[in-house]
């Protein structure tokens, strides 16, 4: 379009000179100064053309390009800028906008500060909260009509549900439990473990902490019918194990044929010792254990000698996951839920008291029996007196032994592997291991060291008809017991290990064997002298002449 | 904790098996502000407790207005009546590292700590004095026995050679279990005395203030160890490279972080609820 720099001030101004519409502009690339465009192709004053009368036009364009370049800081351009501001007057159409138009100007940049609206949409984080609290709430369910409940009842009587807010609320008298929320939903997951397991008697053992996640565990007495299941089940592994062993002993009987024999090792392993049968000894309660209340239960497999004996020698830290390898020096013949068997049953044995005459030995058997009952006559001793004296509390768990079991068995030699040593007929007399009696008073128990095995306080000085008898054992830290009256209850919250004044040192490799039983063929001799050597080729000489010298006489004889 | 958010603060570290009775909170609820008021404290913290064999200290920590000042321990049995402990000295914290074993619960109680660099024994040996051929023995390891027993060869047990600093001739026959408690709540604080990051800030002047916007950590940021610092003096602030340095605010940055610790942990339970105040052991 024509356009002169004297333009009508009514136009509305639309290139870069709004205000300056009489004046002769600043800046650069002015179209009245001199070279004006002679940069642009077909202008340049060495050609003969003559420049465009249309250089208005080539401004106007510059002009404009130079509005629409972007600024490097905001974004935004002057063009569109301009345009916003004029837009938005002649929209509002303000008083005495000459006079606030530099506020306009700030107004619109500031409208201009839009947020990013992405495309995508946050991704809606659940917390773990929700999916912990999702599973606490799946336990208050009640699961099955009322009508079903009560039948099962009449038939089978009732299984013995804990009732582990009473339990709890006795051992918080002495500061010792976990919260009351989480009491209860472990109150809770109990119920679901009788109502889903044929359970006979069931006990809020306690809770093991560990690294990642914690254990929470329940003894339970199964009845009678399921255990015996598992043991053909068992059985019925042991024998197919067998016969494998049996097959790739003939395999490697033929491969031994072809290939000359390497020597025997004289390594003998130390007999297997059996475990001991469900439902007496160290498996007398069978186990469960959760993570956390609202996950499933597992139940943990029985305990065998050799993993008691081995876990007394190491110390690790449960992880929170059963299947985890324990690694560790002597070798632990199991993995993490193993290990936390083995420590249930060496607490249980180590911890678990009752006051003394609770529990008494039947009356027809003699002293050394297994089992006991509960003494109906038992009057409680009071708390006073319970406080006092360690004579008032008795274990009820028998004591485990160094064999690893709580009834000691001979060791069974296995005929097949001795048949070709000659070693058979020696056989190593082992004692016969005592553990202590069955309901022994905790008073006999040895200290460590110079510090006690147990510590027995009252909850509360200031309302002793009220206070409960309060019991902690020194050797496995975190294992506690009351007794208030009749009531009396074990339980244990802890790391799970023993305790030891020293840091735990792991046990020492035993040195190397010998390889080889010392055969003259193999043992070392040292090399002869060489006076050695002549002395020995001078003697076979005379040996040969004195041969020689025979014969010949043999020969004259003849 | 403080005494206000006691009850809230424990049902959160009551995972352990290990907390208050109802007894003691209501005491502590009663005597930690009157301990406020009558040591002219800002802030009184209950610390937490020390089983002992015949009863347990029950540990509480008053700050002045600078949070980040050595603070006034004050224990006690029943958590009514508090008693001050003086602060730890390097001397209490070395000797306290020999003794193994638990507290016996009465604060009057000695340990007999006959321990003697092997250099000093020989020197007393090269001087020709005579020395007790019994004590000779004893002295030649380290031993620590309880005065009741008097059982002075039961257990030998070895130890490291105290720091060169200590005069060979002063020794030590006894620590109180007084000493052994201050150092060991001094250990256990510089050990594991953690805080968020961002709960406290410092103030240009140097002195060092919660701070009032922080409102926990996110989820995030709850699960990394570098969240957490030691609220402590700081040690390792200074060995940081350029680089770390830069991106460290001065005002929220200034203790040392946990990602650093040896023996490297995970920081595995995940925290469930956002702490305002940093975490104490119960």
């Amino acid at each position: 379009m024509d356009r002169s720099p004297e333009s009508d001030p009514a136009e509305e101004p639309q290139s870069a000179y709004p205000q300056d519409a009489r004046e002769v502009g600043h800046g650069p690339y002015q179209p009245h100064e001199p070279g004006y465009g002679l940069d642009q192709p077909g202008y340049s004053p060495y050609e003969d053309e003559i420049p465009d009368p249309q250089t208005r036009m080539l401004a106007i364009k510059n002009a404009k390009a130079y509005l629409l370049k972007t600024s490097t800081k905001s974004g935004l351009n002057l063009y569109d800028h301009f345009a916003n501001i004029l837009t938005k007057i002649l929209d509002e159409q303000p008083a005495n906008t000459v006079d606030i138009i530099e506020n306009i100007s700030q107004d619109v940049k500031r409208a201009q500060f839009r947020k990013k609206m992405d495309t995508l949409r946050d991704e809606h984080v659940i917390p773990p909260t929700v999916e912990a609290a999702e599973k606490y709430k799946a336990l208050f369910v009640k699961e099955g009509g009322e009508d079903e409940q009560e039948e099962l009842e009449e038939e089978m009587g009732q299984p013995s549900l804990p009732n582990v807010m009473e339990t709890a609320f006795y051992f918080e008298q002495a500061g010792i439990g976990l919260s009351r929320d989480e009491s209860y939903y472990i109150f809770l997951a109990l119920k679901n473990l009788i109502n889903v397991q044929p359970i006979q008697t069931c006990r809020f053992w306690g809770k093991i902490l560990g690294l990642e996640m914690n254990y929470i565990i329940a003894e339970v007495q199964l009845r009678e019918e399921e255990e015996e299941e598992e043991e053909t089940e068992e059985e019925g592994e042991e024998i197919i194990a067998e016969e494998q062993n049996e097959m790739d002993e003939a395999e490697e009987d033929e491969q031994k044929e072809k290939e000359p024999e390497p020597p025997k090792s004289t390594y003998k392993p130390p007999p297997d010792i059996p475990k001991e049968a469900n439902g007496t000894g160290t498996n007398k309660y069978v186990y469960f254990v959760c993570n956390e209340p609202g996950k499933p239960w597992v139940k943990l497999p029985p305990v065998t000698p050799a993993q008691i004996v081995c876990a007394r020698q190491i110390k690790k830290f449960f992880t929170g996951h059963l299947d985890a390898p324990v690694v560790s020096f002597p070798p632990f013949p199991g993995n993490e839920a193993n290990y936390l068997r083995a420590q249930i049953a060496r607490i249980s044995a180590g911890t678990h008291v009752s006051p003394t005459g609770f529990y008494q030995f039947p009356v027809d058997e003699e002293e050394e029996a297994d089992t006991y009952e509960e003494n109906l006559e038992f009057e409680p001793p009071p708390v006073a007196e319970m406080v006092e004296s360690l004579a008032t509390w008795a274990h009820h768990v028998k004591e485990i032994l160094k064999q690893g079991r709580c009834v000691w068995i001979k060791p069974a030699q296995k005929s097949e592997e001795n048949e070709e040593d000659e070693e058979e007929e020696e056989e190593e007399e082992q004692e016969e291991e005592r553990g202590q009696a069955l309901l022994t008073l905790i008073s006999e128990d040895e200290g460590i060291k110079n510090i006690p095995a147990w510590t027995v306080q009252a909850s509360t000085d200031l309302i002793p008809e009220y206070a409960v008898a309060i019991l902690q054992s020194n050797r496995w830290p975190g294992a506690y017991a009351f007794a208030s009256g009749r009531k009396f209850e074990n339980i244990y919250f802890g790391w799970g290990h023993k305790y030891n004044q020293e840091n735990h040192t792991p046990a020492l490799p035993p040195p190397a064997e010998a390889e080889f039983p010392s055969d003259p063929g193999i043992t070392e001799r040292a090399d002869p002298t060489v006076e050695e050597e002549m002395a020995f080729k001078a003697a076979q000489e005379e040996a040969l002449a004195e041969a020689e010298e025979e014969e010949n006489e043999e020969v004259e004889d003849d | 904790m403080e005494a206000q958010s006691l009850p809230a603060a424990l049902a959160l570290v009551a995972g352990g098996g290990a907390g208050l009775s109802p007894e003691r909170r209501a005491a502590l609820g009663a005597s930690l502000p009157l301990v406020q008021r009558d040591y002219r404290f800002e802030r009184v913290w209950f610390w937490g407790c020390i089983q002992g064999l015949r009863g347990a200290y029950y540990i509480a920590e008053g700050l002045g207005p600078d949070r980040a000042a050595p603070r006034s321990r004050l224990y006690s049995f029943n958590c009514l009546d508090w008693s001050l402990l003086t602060p730890a000295t390097e001397e209490m914290l070395a000797l306290a590292e020999q003794l193994k074993g638990h507290f016996q619960g009465d604060p009057s109680f000695e340990y007999s700590l006959a321990e003697i660099n092997a250099e000093a024994a020989a020197r007393l040996v090269q001087s020709g004095k005579e020395v007790n051929p019994a004590k000779r023995f004893r002295t030649q390891f380290a031993t620590f026995v309880p005065l009741t027993l008097h059982s002075l060869f039961s257990e030998m047990k070895t130890r490291k050679a105290l720091p060169l600093k200590f005069p060979y001739f002063s020794l030590k026959p006894v620590i109180k279990e007084e000493d052994r408690l201050i150092a060991t709540i001094e250990q256990i604080d510089r050990a594991v005395g953690i805080v968020p990051r961002g709960a406290f800030v410092k103030t240009p002047l140097g002195s060092v203030h919660e701070n009032r916007y922080f409102e926990g950590l996110s989820l995030v940021e709850a699960k990394k160890l570098r969240s957490y610092f030691h609220f402590t003096e700081p040690a390792n602030l200074k060995n940081k490279t350029l680089l770390e340095k830069a991106d460290l605010d001065p005002s929220t940055d200034f203790l040392d972080s946990l990602e650093h610790d040896i023996p490297r942990g995970k920081g595995s339970k995940i925290k469930r609820c956002n702490e305002r105040e940093g975490n104490r052991e119960v």
